[in-house]
């Protein structure tokens, strides 16, 4: 029986989406000696597949995906709201308001550190797991499904449980008082500088057990005696990990970086649920603006956040996701 | 001590503090009353009532309603974004060209792109699905597509192509080489992809939101933040935990279940 893996869809998507379509064919070619036998297969294959299997597939994409996606190429310069009846056009000006009272930079600021913070707690935390969980154990294969659970809750619940544990009357104050014996009250969701990073922790937290499972996919795919060869040229444990077992796992680090950074792009159920963007809007991500401002009726201005948002994925994470699969194909 | 001795020590410990303590907290925090409840700690309740508290997620917090309003927004999108992105993925992959490839880049698209959310919504109020499960599942399906297309087209370009050619030499048509021999073999994949799609889905409450609102049709975790946010100050921390263990409880259901094949179909790589 056939598995794939979430690292062979990357991979294939990696050398793919240059060569197009015609990597299945090329993959025939491949063989050797079947050169006409594609050629005559072309003609064929536009027969047997016809377009309208991908039809249904394309229309609801384009209709609640990519229009919505056009749209907002357009109500942000409007002054679309719940305050007025009909919709003008009002040029920059939503932008010229976000921009002036400063949520724009903000927001901005917030989330890309939000990114950053997400991208290594994530991907340390899961890398650590899969590393102390490598050999295929019963005992091992236990415990990874015991660290995949907080993947299972949802992120509102994860977030309230957080709430709960690190409120200034929180259980974990109360632990540290309880074994300090002197009274602690830490107010953890209070900072305006490290309750940010706190929130990226929590994020890491939930989404390890994924990234813990794909790390443990690039481990099993390192043939055995590269390892073995390091350790007969008297290669330190350590040495061995990172000058060789690690830049081979780079596709499964690729991987986990491009869903820590699309993940945190679109962040809100954490941080609605334990800060509500607070304290002082130090973590007010894109989404919790936009749904704060949603929710006062300004429609445009929350589009033109959105449509800010589009622009920081566009301009910021996909370069970094198509470098680092770049960077990959040379490593590899 | 060496690393082969501390190693299992150190996992159990790690699982204990990292795993242990929340769930921990859920579980003894959900058995307490009100009063008990306020400040969360870890010890266990001196007055037990697990049957008030979950009782009342279900009279207050509309837990029966929350599942099935779940359930009729997720499965059909799921249903949806398998079947629908099947057919997709059978096309690109069998096919080249450059139109072909174009249209592939533009359906994956929605893996890195966000979901224009608040644009969303004025598109939905001007078709009539504002706040409705069909306007809900059409923007599920659509956030979700990219994702299906993307790991069924990777495993179909795997497939040998001489299965299909067996089937039409014996008459069949591409409906039934589509329904009879390349939906089976998607079936790994379609466990993968099912699993990816219930773990956003199931729990998602920003979409929902804009989409869906508080209203009749509220899903279960839009149920959880209105009872989170019943109270001023949240001090209804034993609700909101029997509100959180039950909600879960179908996700590990699903996990337990299938454990090996979503463990699989994430890992395990080549051929067994």
């Amino acid at each position: 029986m056939r598995e794939t893996t979430v690292l062979d869809a990357a991979k294939n998507a990696a050398s793919g989406r240059e060569a197009g379509a015609s990597q299945g064919t090329s993959r025939l070619r491949r063989r050797g000696g079947q050169q006409f036998a594609t050629r005559r297969g072309g003609a064929k294959r536009r027969t047997q597949h016809p377009w309208w299997f991908a039809l249904p597939a394309l229309a609801v994409f384009a209709a609640f995906f990519l229009v919505p996606n056009l749209l907002n190429f357009f109500y942000p310069f409007t002054n679309w709201s719940a305050f007025h009846s009909s919709i003008s056009f009002t040029g920059l000006s939503n932008f010229r308001t976000i921009a002036h009272d400063g949520s724009l930079q903000l927001a901005l600021r917030t989330t890309l550190e939000y990114a950053v913070g997400v991208a290594i707690f994530q991907n340390g935390f899961g890398l650590m797991l899969a590393l102390l969980l490598e050999k295929d154990t019963r005992f091992n294969r236990f415990f990874r499904a015991v660290f995949f659970l907080p993947v299972l809750l949802s992120a509102l619940a994860v977030g309230y449980v957080f709430q709960a544990l690190l409120n200034q009357d929180g259980a974990v104050n109360a632990l540290l008082s309880d074994l300090t014996g002197t009274h602690v009250d830490i107010a953890w969701l209070g900072s305006t500088t490290w309750t940010l990073v706190l929130l990226t922790i929590i994020h890491g937290w939930k989404w390890m057990g994924l990234a813990m499972l794909v790390y443990l996919a690039g481990l099993k795919s390192i043939p055995g005696d590269v390892t073995e060869a390091a350790a007969l040229d008297g290669a330190s444990a350590w040495r061995a990990f990172w000058s060789i077992r690690f830049p081979m796992l780079a596709p499964a680090l690729t991987f986990n970086v491009t869903t820590a950074l699309i993940g945190s792009m679109n962040t809100f159920d954490i941080v609605q649920a334990t800060t509500k963007g607070g304290p002082a809007d130090s973590t007010q991500v894109f989404n919790i603006y936009m749904f704060r401002i949603f929710g006062e009726g300004l429609y445009a201005q929350a589009s033109a956040m959105s449509l800010v948002l589009f622009a920081v994925v566009v301009i910021i994470a996909i370069p970094v996701i198509l470098g680092m699969r770049r960077r990959e194909r040379v490593l590899l | 001590m060496s690393y082969r001795t501390l190693r299992p020590a150190l996992v159990v410990a790690m699982a204990l503090v990292f795993i242990g303590v929340p769930l921990w907290l859920v579980l003894v925090t959900s058995a307490k009353p009100q009063g008990e409840a306020i400040k969360p700690n870890l010890a266990l309740p001196q007055h037990w009532q697990p049957a008030t508290n979950y009782r009342a997620t279900f009279d207050q917090g509309q837990m029966v309603r929350g599942f099935v309003n779940s359930v009729l927004v997720v499965v059909p999108s799921v249903v949806l974004v398998l079947l629908l992105g099947a057919g997709a993925a059978w096309v690109f992959a069998r096919r080249s060209g450059r139109l072909v490839s174009a249209a592939y880049a533009l359906s994956i698209s929605g893996l890195l792109l966000p979901p224009a959310v608040i644009t969303i919504v004025m598109e939905l109020r001007q078709l009539g699905l504002a706040n409705t499960r069909p306007g809900m599942i059409a923007v599920y399906t659509g956030m979700y597509l990219s994702t299906a297309i993307f790991f069924m087209t990777g495993f179909i370009r795997t497939l040998p192509f001489e299965l299909e050619e067996a089937a039409r030499i014996d008459g069949a048509g591409s409906w039934k080489v589509f329904t009879r021999i390349v939906l089976p073999l998607l079936r790994p994949v379609i466990a993968t992809a099912t699993i990816m799609v219930m773990l956003f889905a199931w729990s998602d409450v920003f979409y929902a939101f804009f989409v869906l609102g508080g209203g009749p049709d509220a899903t279960l975790p839009l149920n959880l933040y209105q009872v989170a946010s019943a109270a001023l100050y949240l001090n209804n921390w034993h609700l909101i935990f029997a509100y959180v263990a039950l909600m879960s409880l179908p996700m590990v259901a699903v996990f337990v279940i299938a454990q090996r094949r979503i463990i699989a179909g994430i890992t395990s790589g080549a051929v067994k």
